[in-house]
């Protein structure tokens, strides 16, 4: 990071020539984010994602090349602009990181309640992140474009609503309280407004996402997690119905934003 | 070499090429406790270095303040298409990790 503050310095002296109107501070932080985008710690994790993908593993000894993630076996690109969805073999509507699990139970042999129960940025939790990375990867550019053909589907989506709106824990928050209007804010972070397609490479289309701040990759499955945590919420089981259901809300709310992840946050 | 690969691209322009890579390490300053109040021993690259065709052309001694998951970005002059780039980076535990790049 120090070469590139060095070079950030530069920027600045350059951007303070013009004589111009003070900078608003939602333009400060749109060129700091621009400073960022180059050399994106994403990319590593995309990296081992791809290369987990690819290794043979677990008890059966089997890589993760043929797991249906909605398009068909081994199909990656295109997959997560299309999750949560249902699916036929667990009868269920899953996102890309309950997804995962389940193939890396069936064709590896990993045991699923374990994954869900290790905390997030340990053992196979790690490469369930890695993982989710590099599939979000492999669609980014892509316009979200979630199935809601099937009766679960819309389901999901409706019960999605509910757990949206639902207020609770002692501060009486909702994920509507932070995320249910246009122009909010905390300090200085923007809230996207998440009942509907809040913009391209925004909320739903922008985790997973590597964070600065604590040098964590964070997939949808942890967001959520955090946002629980901020409402003084219990936390929600890994791949829970009220996280996939908020997912499902939020991803088909956003039909057509253009997807950006794995993206660089503060 | 134990340590997770670096991520080196290295682009031609004009005359020079830049060479950008992003380096997978923790960085750890030595400075930081963890929940049992133990402080979490350092653990940085202290060396750098960058070779152009088997030519060193950077040589950089770095320290704890620089941040997790360094990235590093720099221009060769003289440097074309299809030539090749190795980086290195030796820690503070003697760990150490060699990748190589050609510019396009």
């Amino acid at each position: 990071m120090k070469a590139l503050w060095i070079g950030a310095a530069g920027l600045m002296g350059l951007a303070l020539l013009p004589v111009q109107a003070q900078k608003s501070s939602a333009d400060a932080i749109a060129e700091y984010r621009k400073m960022l985008e180059d050399g994106n710690p994403a990319d590593l994790f995309e990296a081992k994602g791809e290369a987990l993908w690819k290794q043979k593993r677990g008890p059966k000894n089997a890589s993760l090349e043929s797991c249906d993630l909605g398009k068909g076996p081994g199909v990656v690109k295109g997959a997560f602009v299309e999750l949560p969805r249902h699916f036929v073999d667990t009868k269920k509507v899953q996102d890309l990181e309950s997804r995962l699990v389940t193939c890396m139970s069936t064709l590896q042999g990993l045991n699923a309640d374990e994954i869900a129960k290790t905390p997030f940025g340990r053992g196979e939790q790690e490469n369930v992140t890695a993982l989710a990375t590099y599939v979000a990867a492999a669609s980014r550019g892509l316009r979200f474009n979630l199935p809601q053909a099937h009766a679960e589907e819309r389901r999901m989506y409706e019960i999605g609503k509910r757990v949206f709106y639902f207020r609770g824990g002692p501060y009486d928050f909702s994920c509507a309280s932070c995320h249910g209007e246009d122009g909010k804010r905390i300090r200085l972070q923007d809230l996207p407004n998440l009942n509907k397609n809040p913009g391209d490479g925004i909320g739903f289309a922008a985790w997973p996402a590597y964070r600065v701040s604590n040098g964590q990759m964070w997939g949808m499955q942890l967001r959520l997690n955090d946002c629980y945590r901020q409402q003084r919420f219990p936390y929600p089981g890994f791949g829970s119905e009220a996280t996939i259901a908020v997912s499902t809300y939020m991803g088909v709310n956003a039909k057509g934003a253009e997807s950006i992840a794995p993206s660089i946050k503060r | 070499m134990a340590a997770d690969p670096m991520r080196i691209r290295a682009q031609a322009q004009g005359d020079k090429a830049v060479v950008r890579v992003l380096m997978s390490h923790e960085m750890e300053t030595g400075q930081r406790k963890d929940s049992a109040g133990k402080t979490i021993p350092a653990w940085f690259i202290q060396e750098v270095t960058a070779a152009h065709n088997g030519k060193t052309v950077l040589n950089a001694e770095w320290g704890p303040a620089v941040s997790k998951n360094p990235f590093l970005q720099f221009t060769i002059k003289g440097a074309k298409a299809g030539d090749k780039i190795t980086v290195n980076w030796v820690d503070n535990r003697g760990e150490k990790r060699s990748d190589e790049a050609t510019v396009t």
